[in-house]
């Protein structure tokens, strides 16, 4: 019976094609049950630190494992702060590279300098460390950090942020490092911003006698401007979560200091230090308390990243 | 008072300038960090760092146990994540375009992409260091594929849309059920778009050390078990640059020019063949 032998070939074949699209399906589903896992874990784990500290926990700046008192402020506003320098400083820089790139650069120089930027964003962050502790860092205490404590220290009103002895470590140094670390990202997501401007309306402001830098600033960057806010928010995510180069920098002190040059802490420089080492419940559960408020931060700050990207995307109508 | 055409010509000059000065600002950064790495890796760089384990400070020693665990860790996390980035990319590209599923799994996906990666190593601390009451290799090996994963979904995803669609076509038109026409046709037409993604995906994880502070730990000895905690270069480096002693700091600018240029040469392989395929379609 040669038709049936067919049908039932037929038939197996639809089971396959079942069998992979339900495969491919579970694994996608996967993608969403990690989410929810790593959630419901760290809520679980923290809980005993949720139930002895309350929300207080959020507002107080006690760190101390002896008395089995602790508190996320120091380390919260330490990784805001170190996050927050380095986007001031990365923002500019990488708006330049992002320019040169796309505008300036000469066509057969184009590509390797993309390719420079982006090895710079693939360097290992300990590597960023491991330089900032031993390069950077005496050189910054040496040269920098004195001429920063007699300019700007002096200054009524901000000299308070700017004084301090000068150790080479601490909150500004952090800051630095990481800029360095988020301007490959943000440079790079700014190029490819840059790029989908449709090469007609360059040309149009061209031709009624703009400037380049007239083209950059009124027509390039007003285009848009949704993905280059949606490019700094992903710097932002990155940073916010960096852990291994603020750790070597910042100094691990759990100290809350108005001074940029003192040591301070991150809430991931303070899960790689103290994580392993936490003796008793309630530490360990204070330290994973700590990393599901970076987790729940840097899930909102990449969420409008990933949000305003794909507006841009849509107006382009590239399905990115 | 400049007239407008000069303030116009000054005020581009300016800016483009500076957009010069950040672009050598970068390169300068760049090479900075290399030449430190070379200069302090080079003469560390002996041959005793690949014949024996990690020392006790004071004695002569190396990082083999270090770089067997790296390896080995790195491989199984690989081996773990790419199916299932495979398999979920798949679905994105050719069974996404109805449903809820696809477009929230490509929003999650994006997220977890840079998710800070030491809540992934408390993550699996949690679900299985906890559980199994020891630090371990599987577990580091588990927390890095994690961190392939979502890598992995995102150039799958990418490549398998640039494969025309006549290609799938023409396929199916030969009579070929679709589970065919994808394994036999799409995947392997995007295959060389893949590779790229999940050696970027080597190279990304093969250089974290968040997620392993918790999960592989370290280990002063040379062990193969996987059950028992494991050394790799990152905590190696990271334990060893923050001691005092001078000879673990050699040690450790050694591990990281090794896995700096490794990680960079795994970047320039990847770049390479995604370059060749692309020229030979």
């Amino acid at each position: 019976m040669p038709m049936f032998s067919h049908e039932a070939r037929l038939k197996r074949q639809a089971l396959f094609d079942l069998l992979f699209r339900n495969l491919t399906r579970a694994a996608a589903f996967g993608v969403l049950a990690l989410l929810a896992a790593i959630i419901v874990s760290l809520i679980v784990g923290s809980m005993p630190a949720i139930h002895a500290f309350g929300p207080g926990f959020l507002a107080s700046s006690d760190w101390d494992p002896v008395n089995d008192k602790f508190g996320a402020l120091i380390p919260i506003i330490g990784t805001l702060v170190t996050s927050g320098i380095a986007l001031f400083i990365a923002i500019p820089v990488s708006f330049g590279i992002a320019i040169f790139l796309t505008e300036l650069a000469p066509r057969i120089l184009r590509r390797p300098l993309g390719v420079a930027i982006e090895l710079l964003a693939g360097i290992p962050s300990i590597i960023y460390g491991m330089w900032g502790l031993f390069v950077f860092a005496p050189l910054f205490a040496d040269h920098l950090e004195p001429w920063i404590n007699k300019h700007l220290g002096s200054m009524p009103g901000i000299g308070q942020f700017f004084s301090g002895p000068p150790m080479g470590i601490g909150i500004l140094t952090a800051g630095i490092i990481l800029a360095i670390m988020v301007i490959p990202f943000i440079a790079s997501v700014m190029r490819d911003v840059f790029d989908v401007v449709p090469t007609l309306l360059k040309e149009s402001a061209y031709g009624l006698g703009a400037t380049t830098w007239e083209v950059v600033w009124k027509v390039v960057l007003p285009y848009t401007r949704i993905g280059v806010a949606g490019g700094i928010m992903l710097g932002l995510g990155r940073s916010l979560g960096e852990t291994m180069a603020v750790t070597f920098v910042i100094g691990n002190a759990h100290e809350l200091s108005k001074s940029l040059l003192m040591p301070g802490n991150s809430i991931s420089s303070a899960l790689a230090n103290e994580f392993t080492e936490a003796v008793g419940d309630l530490y360990t559960s204070a330290l994973i308390e700590l990393g599901l408020i970076l987790f729940f931060i840097t899930f909102i700050v990449l969420s409008l990243a990933r949000f305003m990207l794909y507006k841009l995307g849509k107006r382009e109508g590239l399905a990115s | 008072m400049l007239n407008l055409y000069t303030r116009r010509r000054i005020i581009n000059a300016a800016g483009l300038s500076i957009s010069v000065l950040a672009m050598l600002l970068g390169l300068f950064w760049l090479c900075w960090i290399l030449i430190t790495l070379l200069d302090h890796g080079l003469p560390a760089l002996a041959p005793v760092v690949f014949e024996q384990v990690t020392p006790p400070p004071g004695s002569p020693g190396g990082l083999l146990n270090a770089i067997a665990g790296s390896l080995m860790m790195t491989l199984v996390g690989t081996l773990i994540g790419t199916p299932i980035g495979i398999l979920a990319g798949t679905y994105l590209a050719e069974f996404g375009q109805r449903g809820w599923l696809a477009p929230v799994t490509r929003f999650i996906n994006d997220v977890l992409l840079s998710a800070p990666s030491i809540v992934i190593g408390l993550f699996v601390y949690e679900v299985y260091v906890v559980k199994v009451k020891h630090f371990s290799g599987w577990a580091g090996a588990f927390a890095l594929s994690i961190l392939v994963i979502p890598i992995v979904i995102r150039t799958t995803e990418n490549m398998l849309r640039l494969v025309p669609s006549t290609l799938r076509e023409a396929a199916a038109a030969l009579g070929a059920p679709q589970w065919k026409v994808i394994t036999l046709v799409t995947l392997r037409a995007a295959r060389a778009g893949i590779i790229t993604g999940v050696l970027l995906a080597v190279a990304r994880i093969s250089g974290e050390t968040a997620p392993l502070l918790f999960t592989a730990l370290n280990n002063q000895f040379w062990s193969k078990n996987m059950d028992q905690p494991m050394a790799n270069l990152p905590v190696v480096i990271f334990q060893f640059a923050m001691s005092p002693y001078e000879d673990w700091q050699r040690l450790a600018w050694a591990g990281a020019l090794l896995i700096t240029f490794s990680v960079l040469a795994l970047n320039i392989m990847a770049r390479v063949i995604f370059r060749q395929s692309a020229t030979t379609h």
